[in-house]
C-alpha cells in the first residue's frame, strides 16, 4: 500500500502550496467581485450582497479597454513570433559554437528587472532620446510625431519585454528537428520554402503554441508598458485594474479580473484546440 | 522544375572532384563512372570521403573543384530538389509528423503527380508494409522504417537512387534479410543503386561493382571477386577479407608464371596477379587457400616449410590456426571442417601449401598493415 501513495505524497508540497496562494485568494477575489460598499461605512468597507450586475456594469465601462488589450497583445505576440522565429532558427541550425553563449544572450535581459527595462525603452523613444532626433533629421517622422504616449510604444515594448518567452519555447523545440529531415525534403523535390511550409514549421508547432501562449496570455494583463510607455488612449484593462484597486475598489477590480480570466482561458482553449499539437496539453 | 536536369537519365560520372574543409581533403581528385541500371558500392572506412562523394552526388555538399554529369547533363551546382536523385539517408530522416502514406506521398506530391494513392500503395506492396500506411515513423521498428525509407525514395523512380549506411542501424540478422531484399528490390526496379557502406560484406552481397575508398581516393574498383582474388594495394588485400602478406623478391619466370623467394623458399605466383614495380614484393594468399599438412605428407603446389601451429580456434563451420613461420611471422590459416580429421594440434610441425593461382604480388614499399587496423566505426561519423 505505501507504493500506492507515495505518488501523492509527493504531490503534498505542491498542492499545499497551491491552495494557499492560489485557491484561497481565488475565492477570496470571486467573494469580493460580488460584493458592494456597506452604505455609511468607511471607504474600502465591503459587504456580500450577491451582486452579480457588478460583472455587467464593469464589463460595459471598460469594453474598450478590453477590446484594446486583446488586440494590443496579438500584435504584441504576432511580433514576437516573426522576430523570434528567424533568431530561434539560426540558433539551433547556423550558430555552431556560440550556441550556448547566444542563448545566455537571449536571457541576458532578465537580469534587469521589467520595470527598469521599460523605462529604459521610455527614455530610447522619448523626445531626450536618440531615436527620435535622428528620425527626425532624416525626415523619416514630422517635427510634432512623438513615439511615446502611441499604441506603436505599448506593443513594441511588450513584444520586447515578452520576447525571451518567445524565443526559448521556439528554440528547444527547432532544435529537436533532425537537420537530416530538412535534407530529405530537399531530396524529395521541395524546395527552401516548401520545405520551411511542409517540414520545418509543422515540426516547430509545439514551440509555436508554446511561445505564444507564454506571450499572449501575460500581455493580455500587462500595465506596466501601457503605463510607461503609452499615452491617455492606450490604457490596458491592467491599468484600469490596478487604479481601481488604488481607489479602492475591490468589487469592480475583481470582477474585471475573473472577467480577463475568463476571456484568456476561452480564447487559449480555442487556440490550442486549432494549432495545438500532441506535444502540448 | 520540369528543367532538363530533373528528367536527366544515364550513367553518373563523377570528374576530378575534390572537396576541401579548410586543410582537410575529404575527397581528393576522384573520378568515377557508375553505370546506368548497376548496383555500385562505395565501400571504405569511416572518414574515407565516402559519405562526402555521395552527398556531392546528392546536391547536399558543393564540390570545391570538379564536375558530375548524369548522362549528358552537368548537376555539379544543381540544388538537391532538382535532381533526379533520392536518397535513403542513414538512420531514414523520415518526417514525424507526417503517416507513412503521406511521407512516401511527399516526393510525388512536390512534383505534382497525379494518382498518388496508385503509385504509393504499389511501393507499399513492394516492401510489403501495405497495412502501416496510417501510422506515425515513431510507431515502426527499425526494419519497417529502413523499408520505409526505401520505399518513399523509389516511388520517385529516380535516375539514381542513393543509399547511406542503410542498414547500419539493424542488428545482424534483419541486416542480412535486407541485403537479400534490397538486391532484389534494385533488380526488380530497375534503378542505378549507389551504395555508402563501412561493412566489407554488406558490398560484397549486394553489389555488381565496388569501389574501395581510402583517404579520398579510390584504391581499387572491380567485382566483389576481383577485388577479394586480385587485390591490387594492400589497403584492399586487409580491408576486404584478410590476408596472409609475406615479405619477397621477385627471382625469376616460367611461362605465364612469376618465380618468388620468400625467406629463401621458392613460391610461383600468376603474371596477372602481379602489381610489383620491381622485384621486392609481397607475397598474398587469402587464409582460407593455404591448406595445413604435417610434415611427412606429400603436397603440391606452393608449399612453406617449417611452420609450427601456435593457436587453433575451433569456430563451427572452420577451424582457424596460426601458424608461426621460421623467419618469425604468423601466418592465419582457416580450414573448413568438411573432411572429419582431428584438427591439427597446438604445437604440431607442419608445412602449409596452396596452389599458385591463389597468390597475388603487391608492391614491397606498400605498408603490409594498410586497412588492418581500422576501428568498428561511430556510425554517425563522417
Amino acid at each position: 500500500m505505501k507504493k500506492i501513495r507515495t505518488p501523492y505524497l509527493l504531490l503534498l508540497p505542491g498542492f499545499a502550496f497551491l491552495l494557499t496562494f492560489f485557491i484561497f485568494p481565488i475565492l477570496s477575489l470571486a467573494q469580493v467581485s460580488t460584493a458592494t460598499p456597506i452604505s455609511g461605512g468607511d471607504i474600502g468597507e465591503f459587504e456580500q450582497t450577491f451582486r452579480f450586475s457588478n460583472y455587467l456594469e464593469a464589463f460595459l465601462d471598460n469594453r474598450e479597454h478590453f477590446g484594446r488589450s486583446l488586440i494590443y497583445a496579438v500584435l504584441a505576440t504576432l511580433i514576437a513570433l516573426l522576430i523570434s522565429y528567424p533568431l530561434a532558427y539560426a540558433l539551433a541550425f547556423k550558430s555552431g559554437k556560440y550556441k550556448n553563449a547566444l542563448l545566455v544572450l537571449v536571457v541576458a535581459p532578465f537580469f534587469t528587472s521589467f520595470l527598469l527595462r521599460t523605462v529604459a525603452w521610455k527614455q530610447i523613444l522619448g523626445e531626450e532620446g536618440f531615436v527620435v532626433p535622428t528620425l527626425r533629421t532624416l525626415g523619416l517622422i514630422s517635427e510634432s510625431t512623438t513615439l511615446t504616449s502611441t499604441a506603436g510604444a505599448v506593443v513594441l515594448g511588450m513584444a520586447y519585454n515578452f520576447l525571451p518567452f518567445m524565443t526559448l519555447p521556439l528554440y528547444a523545440s527547432i532544435d529537436r528537428i533532425d537537420p537530416r529531415t530538412l535534407e530529405a525534403s530537399g531530396d524529395l523535390y521541395a524546395n527552401g520554402f516548401t520545405t520551411f511550409r511542409r517540414v520545418t514549421l509543422p515540426l516547430s508547432m509545439p514551440g509555436v503554441v508554446a511561445g505564444t501562449l507564454l506571450t499572449f496570455i501575460p500581455a493580455a494583463g500587462d500595465y506596466v508598458n501601457a503605463e510607461l510607455l503609452g499615452g491617455p488612449n492606450n490604457t490596458m484593462i491592467g491599468n484600469v485594474i490596478q487604479s481601481r484597486f488604488l481607489i479602492p475598489d475591490y468589487p469592480t477590480t475583481s470582477a474585471l479580473s475573473f472577467m480577463l480570466m475568463a476571456a484568456i482561458l476561452i480564447i487559449v482553449t480555442i487556440y490550442i484546440r486549432k494549432a495545438g499539437t500532441d506535444e502540448v496539453v | 522544375m520540369s528543367d532538363s536536369a530533373n528528367s536527366a537519365r544515364g550513367d553518373l560520372k563523377l570528374t576530378r572532384v575534390t572537396k576541401s574543409y579548410g586543410d582537410f581533403t575529404a575527397v581528393d581528385d576522384l573520378s568515377l563512372t557508375i553505370p546506368e541500371g548497376s548496383f555500385f558500392a562505395l565501400l571504405g572506412p569511416s572518414g574515407c570521403g565516402k559519405t562526402t562523394t555521395l552527398r556531392m552526388v546528392a546536391g547536399l555538399e558543393e564540390p570545391t573543384v570538379g564536375s558530375i554529369h548524369l548522362g549528358s547533363t552537368d548537376i555539379t551546382f544543381t540544388k538537391p530538389y532538382q535532381r533526379p536523385i533520392n536518397t535513403v539517408f542513414q538512420n531514414y530522416a523520415l518526417f514525424p509528423h507526417l503517416t507513412i502514406f503521406e511521407n512516401i506521398a511527399f516526393g510525388l506530391r512536390r512534383r505534382g503527380i497525379k494518382d498518388v494513392d496508385e503509385a504509393v500503395n504499389k511501393v507499399l506492396g513492394l516492401v510489403e508494409l501495405p497495412h502501416l500506411a496510417q501510422r506515425k515513423p515513431t510507431q515502426l521498428s527499425g526494419g519497417q522504417q529502413q523499408r520505409i525509407a526505401l520505399a518513399r525514395a523509389i516511388v520517385n523512380r529516380p535516375a539514381l537512387l542513393l543509399l547511406d549506411e542503410p542498414l547500419g542501424a539493424l542488428d545482424l540478422k534483419l541486416r542480412r534479410q535486407m541485403q537479400i531484399e534490397l538486391k532484389w528490390i534494385q533488380k526488380e526496379v530497375g534503378l542505378t543503386f549507389v551504395h555508402v557502406t563501412h561493412d566489407q560484406e554488406e558490398a560484397m552481397t549486394m553489389a555488381d561493382t565496388i569501389a574501395v575508398m581510402n583517404e579520398g581516393k579510390i584504391e581499387q574498383m572491380g567485382s566483389p571477386a576481383d577485388l577479394y582474388d586480385n587485390p591490387k594495394t594492400a589497403f584492399v588485400a586487409n580491408f576486404l577479407g584478410q590476408s596472409n602478406l609475406i615479405k619477397g623478391s621477385l627471382v625469376g619466370t616460367d611461362g605465364d608464371s612469376l618465380v618468388a623467394d620468400l625467406f629463401g623458399q621458392k613460391i610461383a605466383l600468376p603474371r596477372s596477379r602481379s602489381h610489383a614495380a620491381d622485384s621486392s614484393i609481397f607475397a598474398g594468399i587469402r587464409p582460407e587457400k593455404f591448406r595445413i599438412s604435417l610434415l611427412q605428407t606429400p603436397t603440391s603446389g606452393n608449399v612453406l616449410t617449417g611452420g609450427k601451429i601456435e593457436d587453433v580456434s575451433y569456430i563451427g563451420v572452420s577451424t582457424q590456426y596460426q601458424v608461426m613461420m621460421p623467419w618469425g611471422q604468423e601466418l592465419m590459416v582457416f580450414e573448413q571442417n568438411d573432411d572429419g580429421v582431428a584438427p591439427f594440434q597446438i604445437g604440431d610441425a607442419v608445412n602449409i601449401s596452396w596452389e599458385p593461382i591463389f597468390t597475388f604480388a603487391l608492391r614491397g614499399d606498400e605498408d603490409a598493415e594498410a586497412g588492418t587496423e581500422v576501428i568498428p566505426e561511430d556510425l554517425d561519423e563522417e
